[in-house]
Formats: C-alpha cells, structure tokens, sequence
C-alpha cells in the first residue's frame, strides 16, 4: 500500500485530569474512505478537531502527504488541502448560499468572479444550484448539511473530514447523498468520516477504525468489524456480546 | 453593488450643497456630519463588517487630532504632511490595538473592553503628558492659508471633509467586492468555519482594525484643522467612541451607505435637543442612548436594513396579490 | 517616605477602599455569571446610586447607612425593571446586542443625571465622616471601617440567598445550564431580571458606603467601575470569592501605586494591569471560561 495520506501516530489529548483521547494511531489511505466509529463520547471529535488544528495535541504526531502538521492553525491546514465539516452545522447565517460557498473558493481563486464560477460548480456538484441567492439560514438541515460539504469541497482538498454529516437527515436524504460523497472519492477525494449512522459506513467506507474511551478498540473491513465482540461490547455494554452470542456467523 | 455609480451620484448630490446653500450655520451642521461620519465609516469597517465591536475608536480618532496638532505647533510640519502623519499615527495604534487584542485571542465583550480601556488609558495619558499640553490642550494657530490647510470659507471645509468621506466610501467598496472583504464577513458570522475554510482570521481582523483606525482618525486629523483645538477629552473622550458607533449602527451596520445616513439622523437629533434644551448639556446623548437601544430593540439592522426589510415586505405583498391564496411560496 | 508607619497604613487604607471595589465587582461578576453579559451599565447605576443617598441625605435627612436599607430594594426594583422590560427584549438575546444596549443605557443614566443636576461636584457632611479610630500606630477612618464590614455582611447575605433560597437554585441553574434549566420549568427571564436586580443592589450599598467619604457627579460612578471591570476579569468572570479578593488586591496596589506615583498616574496603574490582565489570563485567577 502507498504511503498514507494522513497519518495519526500515538496522539494523546488531556483535559485536565481527563484523557480524551489515548495513543490513537491511525492512518488514511489516498483516494479511499475511512470510517471512524464508536460510542458517543469516545473522542472522535476531539481527533478530527486535532487533525483540522482546532485543538493541539498533547502528546503524539500527524503528518499529512510525509510533512509533520502536529499543532499547525486551521488555515494553515485549509491551504495544505485538508477540509473539515463540523457536526453541528455552521452556516455564515447572514450570507446567502452562494456567499457561502465562494469564501471558501476564494482560499484557491483571488478574484471574484472566479471564485462565483467555482461555487457554482461545487453547487451543482452536491446539488444546491437551485438555492444558490437563497439565504443560508432558510436551508433545511439536510440543505445546511449539502452547504457544509460545499463550502468544504470549495477549497478544493485533498482530504476531506466529515463530521456526522448524515447526522438528522431521514432515510431518503441519506440516500440522496450517499452518491454524491462516493463520487467524491471516485474523482480522487481522500474522506475520513465520523458517522453513527453503520448503514452509510456500511455501504461507503472501505476501512473502519473503532474508538472507544479514546482508545482505538478495533479496525479493519467494516464486516470484519462489526462482527467483533470487541466493538459489540463498547457500543452494547459489558457482556452484550456474549449474550448475542459474539460473531454473528450468519454474515450480516 | 456592482459599479461604483451610486456612490458618484450621492457625493455629486451632497457636493452641490454649497453651490445651493450660503448659510454658514448650515454648512457647518454639514461639515460635523460628515466629519462624524467618517469617523464612524471607519468604525464600520471593523465593526459593521467585521462584527467586532470596539468601544474605544476615540483612541484613533484622538490620536489623528494630537498627532496633527502637535506636529503643526511644536514641530513646525505643514499641515498637509501633518494631516497624513496624523492618519499613520492612527494607523499605528491601531495596529498595536490589534496585535494585542487579537493575538490574545480577544472577542465580543472582552475586545470591547479592550478598547475602551485603552482609549482610556490614552485619555489619561494625554491629560498629564506635557506634549499635549496636558489639561490645556493644544491650540492650533490660525493661519488662513491653503498651504495650512484652514480656509475662511466653511464650504471648502465642507467640500474637503465630503472629500475624506468619498475616499472612505471607495474603499469600503472596494473592500466589499474583494476576498479580503469576503473574508472579513465571513469572519464576522462564524470565526470557526471561517478559519477552517483557510481564512488566517487573526491577520483579516488585523488588517481590517488598521484601516479602521486610519479612517477614524482622518476625521480626528479633520478635527483639528476645522476647530484649531484639542483637549484629552475632546480628543479621547467618550462621545468620539459612542459616536462613532452609533452612527453606522442607526444608519446599519455593515452598509456602504450606513455611516452617512446615521450621522445625518444623529446631527438631526443633536441639534433638535439642543433647541428644545436650550443648550443644557446632556440631553443630546440622551436622546442618542435612546435612540440607541431602540434601534437595536426594533431594528438591529439600522435604518438601511429596516428599508431592506419593508422593501421585501412590499414586493411580498405585491406578489401574493395576484396569486390570491395562502400558502404560496 | 518609605517607613512601616506608612507603608502599613496605606496597606490598610487600600483594603478597606478595595473592600468597596469588590461590593461594585461583585455586582458586576454576578451578573455576568448568570445572564454572560459584561453590564456596561453598571457605572451609570453606580453614579445613579450615589445621587439618590446624596438627596435621601440632604432631602429626607436619611443618614446613609440608614439610607441603604431602603434604596437596595428600591434599586433591586430598578434593575429587575430594566432587565426584564428594556435590555432584555430589545438585546433578542444576541450577546453583541446587549453590549450595545447595556451601553446605550449607560448613556442615558449619565447623561440623564448630568442634565438634571448639571456637573458640580456634591459632597455630604455627616458627624462621623472625619472620626477615626486609634490603632496605636495609625488611625482609619471610620466610614470607611463600618464599610469594610458592611461588605462582608452583604457577601454572606448573598450567599444565604444562593444557597438557602429556591430562586437562588434558580439562579445557579440558570447559570450553570440556561438550556436545561428552562426545560425543567424555570422561568429565566424572571432569573435573569433578579440577578440583575441584586447586582444593583450590591451597587445601591456600595454607593451609600462610599458616599461618607467621596463626592458625587455625573461621572463618578465611572472611576470605580473601570475598577471594578479590572478585578472581575482578574478574579475572574462570575467568581464571587475572585472579586472579593480581587477587590481587596486591587485596593492595595492602588493605595500604593498612588503613594509613589501620584493621583493620576495611580489610575494608569488600574488600566495597564486591567489591559494585561485582558490579554494574558482573560479567565482571571479564579476563572470562568472567557
């Protein structure tokens, strides 16, 4: 396998006396998605906030495409080519959807135009081009949700972090957008994402990471993990995977 | 706004005024209008674009007064040379403003704080230091000259003043249509997202505070060639700070024309509770509080978004009429 | 210059003026505790204050610690009013709003007062302002005494209502998780205008402590709330025992600063450790987040 595209070697986060997330290592292969899942709590935000530099780490290394990024600001990481959605959305209120987007064109595109032409394509892309004048704050979740990662593909990254971006969407807005990130990754996009919802990890990621209590538990194909007595327990609680009689043997 | 039309229209309207009116009292009404205006374009750079609320502006305002007063009397510089040192000086400690509070990682109530404490600070400073001529101020010695840059005439104050605030009103332009000014917005709604879309928001608020600074303080500059005078308090006091504030936020905050409007209301207000008064001191920024809070209470956007607002109102209701049923759109 | 005599009484002198700060940053931390807005209005009250125990002393005769009993709740009224009918629904509970509206109606108190009662400077006599007690080394004043105590006795008076109280539960709810509170039934705009209201009462106290000793005009609230905003932010925001160290701290290093500097430039002092305080340690040394 190539060298990875990010690289996360043993890093640590304390909070006070609390440690968020313990020695995680792991690492993204180019053009592919990665998932990474586990119980609420387990500091999967905290990770992806220390890998997009809204948080330094405590102890350990990142390194993205070989260069050390440990502790760099956000900015600095944007123009590096790493983009980040937030869990819960955060729309520019007052801007409306196409202003939106084109700030976050205007990292590559100086001019104003240029960078209006690029968020009209991105629109297009992850299909708001219809909402564009419209006001960011009138946008539904799911629409909020579809700008998030327009804004965040606007900078044109190279890795893209997706934080539970399916989180609050129904079944068919799941399914309407599922596409459109598998054909991020298809036009050479490098995603990592936190996702709750295994159907999506299921069907999309292509290696998964389990993180429970800050500690990576398990990973592997997500089959092979979600059939892990391991990962059963830290989501279903001490001995539910004994009682479900451990490693489903049916495939499911 | 696309061309730069609207803004030759409106200071080719108010650079007639003159030509129409020759009553002095009136021409100098004008002529502090603008001047507050300026003050509070600068404001709104930081301010109605930027959303960060600073409670000091006088701190550049007062600066730009002094510089261009002090070089004048004690250093024997022109007045020209003097006015543009005047606006660096600004520039100047408004970028030490800045660096300080931003770097800090400063916001909302804290970074208005700041700001008022340094202005204060500055206050005090120029009220003792013997530069400035301590609790008696500096005099500006009065000398009709245009290389002075003091004319007999009120209009050309006038017409130099409408000249500073056209400059201003450019660059806020400019800046809109630009990525800085992209940027700055962006800043403004969501400091995070902004900084995860590549925008370097500590250097945009930086950048966005000093020319901020320069402009508030051009009309300090201004100050002191129209009045010849400068004291701590008129130079740092409060009412610069509140005033340039208050200006962009009645006329609303974040528009090209905003500062403009508001400071004509403001000037209107003024002079009308002085009439009713009789000159008691006071119930001129009592009326300006009231006004304050009202227009924060009923129309956060200031006047320029309350029109926005009944203009979309208006074309609502024009459209829903020929629909003729609810729940349309 | 620099004797233990002296240098002593200064100490002293500055804790019992910094026990007065910390009644006026005790108001001012409360409410930023409870409502995580920095109350720009809190001088003009302050200033509002002392005129009221200046003329409950020159037109009721009211002695002014006599005069506490009655304008702390008269106050208490006065702020509960303005939070719950002006700064509350005008601010639409934006954060940048508030500062503008605490401002606004921090002009308008001043400049109300400044219109009424022009900007002479008053000052009252009472038979006490000038009697001291006799420590053997040094003396202090006695106003400024029974203010240091009287201090001390509103502080545990707030602490009873905080702890013993339901709307003080309410109160530390509302603060602690705004959200979760008004889920389980509280009314927070009623919380929000009672924390306000106690903060000006602890500011109507202070006034009627301080107005033995000091003067009064339109602008002398001011001085002791840039004060006050020093030793919130230094014993950080919303610490209730961070201001009242803070205060006494505060009183001392200007009681000394003013002994080898001077009057004014005593003052800078405030400013320059408030700025440094601002931009090194916004959470203060008991702190809250900033």
């Amino acid at each position: 396998m190539a060298e990875p595209l990010l690289d996360v070697e043993n890093v640590t986060r304390r909070f006070g006396g609390l440690v968020a997330v313990d020695k995680v290592t792991l690492a993204a292969p180019q053009g592919r998605i990665t998932a990474l899942i586990g119980p609420n709590g387990a500091g999967k935000t905290t990770l992806f906030s220390m890998i997009s530099g809204f948080l330094k780490p405590s102890g350990g290394a990142i390194r993205f495409r070989g260069d050390d990024i440990t502790g760099e600001p956000p900015h600095r990481l944007a123009r590096r080519g790493i983009a980040r959605t937030f869990q819960i959305v955060q729309p520019f209120a007052g801007l409306s959807v196409r202003d939106n987007i084109r700030v976050g064109a205007h990292l590559r595109h100086r001019a104003r135009d240029d960078a209006g032409r690029v968020a009209e394509e991105v629109s297009r892309e992850v299909g708001l081009a219809a909402m564009l004048d419209r006001p960011a704050d009138t946008l539904t979740i799911a629409g909020r949700k579809r700008l998030e990662l327009a804004r965040a593909l606007a900078t044109a990254p190279k890795l893209l972090l997706l934080d539970e971006v399916l989180a609050g969407l129904n079944p068919s807005e799941i399914r309407e957008i599922v596409p459109v990130i598998r054909a991020l990754r298809d036009r050479g996009i490098t995603i990592v994402m936190i996702e709750h919802v295994m159907q999506a990890v299921m069907s999309l990621a292509e290696h998964v990471f389990v993180l429970a209590e800050g500690r990576i538990i398990a990973q592997g194909a997500p089959a092979q993990v979600a059939a892990d007595p391991a990962v059963i327990e830290a989501y279903l609680g001490h001995g539910a995977a004994a009682r479900l009689g451990a490693g489903a043997s049916d495939g499911r | 706004m696309r061309s730069v039309a609207p803004i030759v229209i409106v200071v080719a309207v108010l650079a007639a005024v003159p030509l129409v009116v020759q009553s002095n009292v009136t021409l100098n009404f004008l002529g502090v209008a603008l001047m507050i205006a300026l003050a509070g374009q600068g404001w709104n750079i930081l301010g109605g674009y930027g959303g960060q609320y600073s409670f000091g502006h006088a701190a550049f305002f007062g600066t730009g007064a002094y510089v261009t007063a002090i070089l004048q009397m004690r250093y024997g510089v022109n007045a020209w040379p003097a006015f543009a040192l005047g606006i660096l000086g600004g520039a100047l400690v408004g970028a030490v403003v800045g660096a300080l509070s931003f770097r800090s990682g400063l916001r909302g109530s804290y970074f208005a704080l700041v700001t008022l404490a340094f202005a204060e600070v500055l206050r005090i400073v120029a009220s003792v230091a013997p530069i400035t001529g301590a609790g008696v101020g500096t005099l500006v010695k009065l000398d009709l000259r245009v290389a002075a840059l003091q004319f007999e005439s009120r209009a050309i104050f006038y017409w130099v003043i409408l000249a500073l605030v056209a400059v201003a009103l450019v660059v806020t332009h400019l800046i809109e249509r630009s990525r800085f000014g992209a940027w700055l917005v962006a800043v403004r709604e969501n400091e995070d997202a902004a900084m995860a879309l590549g925008v370097n928001a500590t250097a945009v608020k930086l950048a966005a505070m000093v020319i901020s600074a320069a402009i508030t303080a051009a009309a300090g500059c201004f100050y002191t060639q129209y009045f010849l005078f400068v004291d701590s308090g008129i130079a740092y006091g409060t009412w610069m700070s509140i005033e340039a504030l208050l200006v962009p936020i009645i006329g609303g905050v974040g528009t090209l024309f905003g500062p403009l409007l508001g400071a004509l209301v403001v000037r209107v207000l003024g002079e009308a509770a002085l009439l009713v008064t009789g000159g008691a001191p006071g119930l001129d920024l009592v009326v300006f509080g009231c006004v304050l809070v009202l227009v924060i209470g009923f129309s956060p956007r200031g006047l320029m978004g309350g029109a926005a607002d009944i203009v979309t109102w208006l074309r609502k209701r024009g459209a829903r009429r020929p629909a003729g049923e609810a729940g349309h759109g | 210059m620099l004797s233990p005599i002296i240098l002593t009484t200064a100490v002293l002198n500055g804790l019992l003026t910094g026990a007065v700060y910390a009644l006026v940053a005790l108001g001012l931390t409360l409410i930023y505790g409870v409502l995580h807005i920095i109350n720009f209005a809190h001088g003009a009250l302050l200033t509002a204050a002392m005129f009221a125990a200046y003329f409950a002393f020159k037109t009721l005769g009211l002695d002014p610690y006599v005069a506490a009993f009655l304008l702390a709740p008269v106050f208490f009224v006065f702020g509960y009013a303005l939070q719950r009918f002006v700064i509350g629904p005008n601010s639409h509970g934006d954060d940048r709003n508030m500062l503008l509206v605490t401002l606004g109606l921090a002009v308008v108190i001043e400049n109300a007062l400044l219109f009424t009662f022009s900007a002479d400077t008053r000052t009252i006599d009472v038979p006490y302002a000038f009697q001291t007690i006799d420590l053997g080394f040094t003396f202090l004043a006695v106003p400024r005494l029974v203010g240091f105590v009287a201090v001390f006795v509103v502080a545990l008076a707030l602490w009873l209502i905080m702890s013993l109280t339901d709307i003080g539960r309410a109160i530390r709810a509302v603060a602690k998780e705004k959200l979760g509170a008004e889920l389980a039934g509280i009314d927070v705009a009623h919380v929000y205008a009672v924390t306000f209201g106690l903060g000006t009462a602890c500011v109507a106290i202070a006034a009627c402590l301080l107005i033995p000793s000091y003067y009064v005009n339109p602008t002398a609230g001011n001085a002791f709330v840039l004060v006050a905003f020093t030793i919130v932010v230094l014993g950080g925001m919303g610490s209730v025992p961070g201001a009242l160290i803070g205060g006494l701290v505060i009183g001392v290093v200007e009681s000394l600063s003013g002994l080898f500097l001077g009057e004014s430039l005593g003052q800078i002092g405030i400013f320059l450790i408030f700025i440094a305080a601002l931009l090194v340690k916004p959470r203060g040394l008991f702190g809250a987040r900033a």
